[in-house]
C-alpha cells in the first residue's frame, strides 16, 4: 500500500500533461476533422475542391448552419429546441400566404418581399418567445415543450397548405430569387448571411454579458440565480434568438423552391443539434462554441456532398455516415472531458 | 480487536490531511471520534469504510489485514457507514432502499413480501413509524436517517460508522437514536460516532479519539476526561488566539439592516433582528432551525409571507438577490459548489459573474476582468497551483476565497456569510476570520451564520439564536457563551421576538 503514493503522483503528472493536449484537441478537433474530410473529398474526386462545388456546398449548409448557431445558445444555456424544423416550415407557409395576398395591394414589388421578410422575423421572435416563456415560467422541461410546439407548427403548416403545397406567386418569386441564387463579390448571399450570423453569434456568446450568462446558466442554474442573473429572462432570450435564426434561415430558404409544405424542414432540428454537438458544444449545457457549430454544419453537408461524388458508398447511406460521425465526435469529446473534468 | 488501523496517512495532491492515525475499535463499544471541521474525521472514516484509499498505513479486521477498494468490500466485512449527506435513492420506497443492492429473491423474481417483513422488523426496532412503502422523497430528514440506520441493521453491520448523525435530528429523535445505539452496543456492534457536540459524546461514548489538523492528539476511555479538556484538545489553542479582537463599535452605531416580523412558510415562524454598522451579528441554532431560510427571505431569494426589511431605516422591497445586490448587500452561500461557484468555468469569469456589468462597455473587457482577478488573488491570498483552469480544481479553502472575491466585487456594505469555514483547513479559517475583522474595521457590517459554536463566540458582537423557526433571543456581551447559546437554540430559554426587538 505504501507504493500508492508514487503511483498517485505519476497519475497526477500524466493528468496535467494530457490536459494541455486535450485543450487543443477540444478547440481544434472539429477543424481538424473538417480538414480531414475535405482531404478525403479531394482524393475521391478532384472536382470536390472546385469553386462551384465549394460555394454550392456552403450555400446548402447555410440553412442548418444559421439555425444551429441559434441552437448553440439554447443548448449552451442548458435548453433544447426541437421545434426549429417545424417552425421553419410554419414560418415559410405563413410568409408565402402573406406575400401572395399582398400582391393584390402592393404588386409584385420589393415592398411585398420586405413585408414578408419582416413578418417572418416577427413570427420567429414570437415562436421563440412562446418556447422560452413556457419552459421558464411553466417550469416544464424544454424537451417536452418544444416537442409539443414542434407538433403544433408541423400540423399548422399542413393545415394551411390543406395537406398540399403552398406556392409563392411567380411574380414575387422573380423579385425574391436573388436572395438565394444571387451573390455579392462572388460569394453567394446565403453564405454571406451565414457568415454574418456566425460573427454576430461569436461576439454575442464570447464577448457579452448575455453570452457569459448563458454559460453560467447552462453550467448551474442555481449558481446563476445566486449570482443575481435574470435566469428566466436570459433563457427566454436564447429561445427568441433561436426563433430569429430560424426566421433568417427560412427567408433564405423560401426563394430556393418558392414553396412550402408539411414536408418542409423535416429533421432540421436534429441536423441542427448534430451540428452543434459535433462542434464541441456540450448537450447538457455550460459549454458552447460558435465556430465549432459552423464547422459542424459544413461537415454535415460535406458528407452528403462527398457521397455524391463517389460510387464507393451509396448516396442512400448518407444518414449512416452522418450518424457514425456524430457518435464518434461526441465520444472523442467525452473521452477528453473524462480525463480533465471535475 | 474488531477493527484496528495503524499509521494511516492520506494526501490529496500535495495536501496531506491525515498523519499516522492509529485507531482501535472493540466489539460492543461506542467510540467517539472528535475534531473540528477539517480535522480529518470524515477522511479517516471514509478510508475505514472503503470510500477512499489510504496513501499509506494498514488496516485490520479481526486481526486480518484488509485493503478495501470499494465500500462494497467493506460492507461485506460488516463495516457500514451512515453518511452525513444521506445516500438514499429518493424515488424508491423505504423497503426498496433498505435492500438496494442486496435484494431478496425467490428464483428469478424479487421476494417483496420477505423484504417488506424484514424492513418492518428493522424499522420497528428503531421505534419509528416510517411506512416501508413510503417514498424516501416524502420523508423528513430524520426519518430518512432512520431508514439509513435500518439499512445498516439489515446488513448485519459489525462496525457502524455514524458521521454526525444528530446534525439534522430533533431532540426527541436524538433520544431514540441513543436508545438504539445502546441496543446495538449490547448486540456487540462497534460504533464509531463522529461528532463535535461534546454534550452528546459525554452521554454515549465509551472511548474517545480526538483529531486535530489531521493528527491524533488524544485517545482513551471517556471516563476521566472532561468536556473542557476535550474541547481544548479539539481546538488546540485558546479561543483568544484563534480569533482577532472585536471591532470597537461606535456608541450610536446606526442600524444598517433591520428585519421585522419575518415569516417564511414552513421554515420561519417569527424573527426580527437589527444589524448595526461595523458589527458582526452571529446566527446560532441547530441545522434546520430556520437561519438560512430567514436570511434568504430577507435577501429576497425565498418568499416570505410576512415581514418588513429596512435598509438604513428605510423600508425596502427585495424580490430577488439582484435587489439585495443593488442595496450593497452581499451574500456568501453555505453551498459553495451548488450555489456559489460555476465549477466548470474559469476562475476569472467566476470572480466577475456577480457584477459583470462593471466590466463591460458594452462588450466584456477581458483586461479589466484579468485585473480584477489578479487583485482578488492578492487580496484574498488565493493559491493557484499551476494549470488550474476551473473552479472545480481548487481546494475548498481556495474556493471559499474565490467566492469571497466574487461577492466583494459589488463593494458591499453588508456582508452575509453562511457557514464560512465549512470543510476548510485551519490556516484558511484564520484568514477568513481576519478578513471578517477587516470588513468591520472598514465600517461594514457582517451577518455570520455558523454551526460552529466557537466561531460564533469568538467573532460576534451579538448572537441571535434560532430554534425551530423562532428567533428565541439575541445574546450580548457576557451572555455569549456555549451554555446560553445551547439553551436558546434548544428553546429552553427565550420565548418570542418581542423582548429582543427593543433590546
Amino acid at each position: 500500500m505504501s507504493s500508492v503514493m508514487p503511483n498517485d503522483k505519476v497519475a497526477e503528472n500524466k493528468k496535467s500533461k494530457s490536459s494541455g493536449v486535450d485543450v487543443d484537441l477540444k478547440t481544434w478537433g472539429p477543424f481538424i476533422a473538417l480538414a480531414a474530410l475535405a482531404l478525403l473529398g479531394m482524393l475521391i474526386n478532384p472536382a470536390f475542391l472546385g469553386l462551384d462545388n465549394l460555394s454550392n456546398m456552403l450555400t446548402r449548409s447555410a440553412f442548418i448552419g444559421i439555425i444551429a448557431i441559434g441552437a448553440t445558445f439554447v443548448i449552451t444555456a442548458g435548453g433544447l429546441d426541437l421545434s426549429v424544423g417545424a417552425m421553419a416550415a410554419f414560418i415559410a407557409g405563413v410568409m408565402i400566404i402573406l406575400m401572395n395576398s399582398l400582391v393584390e395591394q402592393f404588386g409584385t414589388g420589393i415592398t411585398t418581399v420586405l413585408l414578408g421578410v419582416g413578418a417572418s422575423l416577427l413570427l420567429g421572435l414570437c415562436a421563440g418567445f412562446i418556447n422560452g416563456i413556457v419552459t421558464t415560467k411553466g417550469k416544464i422541461e424544454a424537451f417536452i415543450v418544444t416537442l409539443g410546439t414542434m407538433g403544433i407548427y408541423r400540423s399548422l403548416v399542413t393545415y394551411l397548405a390543406d395537406g398540399g403545397t403552398l406556392s409563392l406567386d411567380w411574380g414575387v418569386r422573380d423579385i425574391y430569387r436573388p436572395v438565394y441564387y444571387g451573390s455579392l463579390l462572388g460569394i453567394p448571399i446565403p453564405v454571406l448571411v451565414f457568415l454574418l450570423v456566425a460573427v454576430v453569434g461569436y461576439i454575442l456568446l464570447n464577448h457579452t454579458r448575455f453570452g457569459r450568462y448563458c454559460f453560467a446558466i447552462g453550467s448551474n442554474e442555481k449558481v446563476a440565480e445566486y449570482s443575481a442573473i435574470h435566469v428566466d429572462r436570459i433563457k427566454t432570450m436564447t429561445y427568441m434568438l433561436q426563433g430569429v435564426c430560424v426566421a433568417l434561415a427560412t427567408i433564405i430558404y423560401v426563394p430556393r423552391l418558392g414553396s412550402a409544405s408539411g414536408a418542409t424542414g423535416v429533421l432540421w432540428e436534429l441536423e441542427a443539434i448534430a451540428a452543434v454537438i459535433i462542434g464541441g458544444t456540450m448537450l447538457k449545457g455550460g459549454h458552447g462554441r460558435i465556430w465549432g457549430t459552423v464547422v459542424g454544419a459544413i461537415m454535415l453537408t460535406m458528407i452528403g456532398n462527398i457521397l455524391n461524388l463517389t460510387d464507393a458508398i451509396s448516396n442512400y447511406l448518407n444518414g449512416t455516415v452522418q450518424g457514425i460521425i456524430i457518435i464518434v465526435a461526441v465520444y472523442l469529446q467525452r473521452a477528453s472531458w473524462r480525463k480533465t473534468g471535475p | 480487536m474488531l477493527l484496528s488501523a495503524r499509521k494511516l496517512c492520506r494526501s490529496f495532491g500535495d495536501n496531506q490531511v491525515l498523519f499516522d492515525i492509529d485507531l482501535d475499535l472493540q466489539a460492543g463499544e461506542v467510540h467517539a471520534l472528535l475534531g473540528e471541521n477539517g480535522a480529518g474525521k470524515s477522511t479517516l472514516v471514509k478510508i475505514l469504510a472503503g470510500y477512499l484509499r489510504a496513501t499509506s498505513g494498514d488496516m485490520f479486521i479481526d486481526d486480518k489485514q484488509k485493503s478495501y477498494r470499494s465500500s462494497g468490500e467493506a460492507e461485506a466485512d460488516g463495516v457500514v457507514m451512515i453518511h452525513q449527506e444521506l445516500a438514499l435513492a429518493e424515488l424508491l420506497s423505504v423497503e426498496e432502499n433498505i435492500f438496494l443492492g442486496c435484494e431478496l429473491r425467490r428464483g428469478l423474481f424479487l421476494d417483496r413480501r420477505a423484504m417488506r417483513e424484514r424492513s418492518q422488523a428493522a424499522l420497528a426496532e428503531l421505534e419509528t413509524h416510517v411506512n416501508p412503502r413510503a417514498r424516501v422523497k416524502d420523508l423528513s430528514t430524520s426519518d430518512q436517517q432512520m431508514v439509513e440506520i435500518a439499512k445498516a441493521i439489515t446488513r448485519n453491520a459489525r462496525v457502524l460508522i455514524m458521521d454526525e448523525p444528530t446534525a439534522t435530528l430533533t431532540e426527541s429523535e436524538v433520544k431514540v437514536l441513543f436508545a438504539l445505539i445502546n441496543r446495538l452496543r449490547q448486540r456487540g456492534v462497534a460504533i464509531l460516532y463522529i461528532s463535535h457536540k461534546l454534550r452528546e459524546i459525554e452521554q454515549i461514548a465509551d472511548r474517545v479519539t480526538v483529531l486535530r489538523d489531521g493528527h491524533l492528539v488524544d485517545s482513551g476511555p471517556m471516563a476521566g476526561r472532561s468536556k473542557e479538556e476535550l474541547a481544548r484538545l479539539m481546538v488546540g489553542r485558546d479561543i483568544n488566539e484563534m480569533y482577532p479582537p472585536l471591532t470597537q463599535l461606535p456608541e450610536d452605531g446606526a442600524v444598517v439592516l433591520e428585519a421585522q416580523g419575518m415569516v417564511v412558510p414552513g421554515a420561519v415562524k417569527q424573527a426580527s433582528f437589527t444589524l448595526r454598522r461595523g458589527e458582526v451579528l452571529g446566527f446560532g441554532g441547530v441545522v434546520g432551525s430556520g437561519r438560512t431560510a430567514l436570511i434568504e427571505a430577507v435577501l429576497g431569494i425565498r418568499v416570505k409571507s410576512a415581514g418588513k426589511v429596512l435598509r438604513n431605516g428605510q423600508p425596502v422591497v427585495l424580490r430577488h438577490l439582484r435587489d439585495a445586490v443593488r442595496q450593497h448587500i452581499a451574500y456568501l452561500t453555505e453551498d459553495r459548489k451548488g450555489k456559489g461557484l460555476v465549477l466548470n468555468m474559469d476562475l476569472r469569469s467566476n470572480v466577475t459573474l456577480l457584477n459583470l456589468r462593471a466590466y463591460c462597455h458594452p462588450l466584456i473587457d477581458r483586461r479589466l476582468e484579468e485585473q480584477a482577478f489578479q487583485e482578488a488573488i492578492q487580496r484574498f491570498d488565493i493559491r493557484l497551483r499551476t494549470a488550474v483552469r476551473t473552479a472545480a480544481e481548487l481546494s475548498g479553502g481556495n474556493q471559499q476565497k474565490l467566492l469571497l472575491a466574487k461577492v466583494m466585487t459589488i463593494d458591499p456594505e453588508v456582508v452575509i456569510i453562511n457557514e464560512p469555514t465549512r470543510g476548510i483547513d485551519v490556516g484558511t479559517k484564520h484568514q477568513i476570520y481576519r478578513f471578517i475583522h477587516e470588513l468591520t474595521e472598514a465600517g461594514r457590517s457582517v451577518i455570520l451564520i455558523s454551526s460552529e459554536m466557537s466561531e460564533l463566540i469568538g467573532l460576534s458582537h451579538r448572537v441571535a439564536v434560532m430554534c425551530a423557526g423562532v428567533l428565541t433571543g439575541v445574546l450580548e456581551g457576557e451572555q455569549i457563551n456555549e451554555q446560553e447559546i445551547m439553551q436558546y437554540a434548544s428553546g429552553i430559554k427565550g420565548v418570542g421576538a418581542d423582548e429582543q426587538r427593543y433590546a
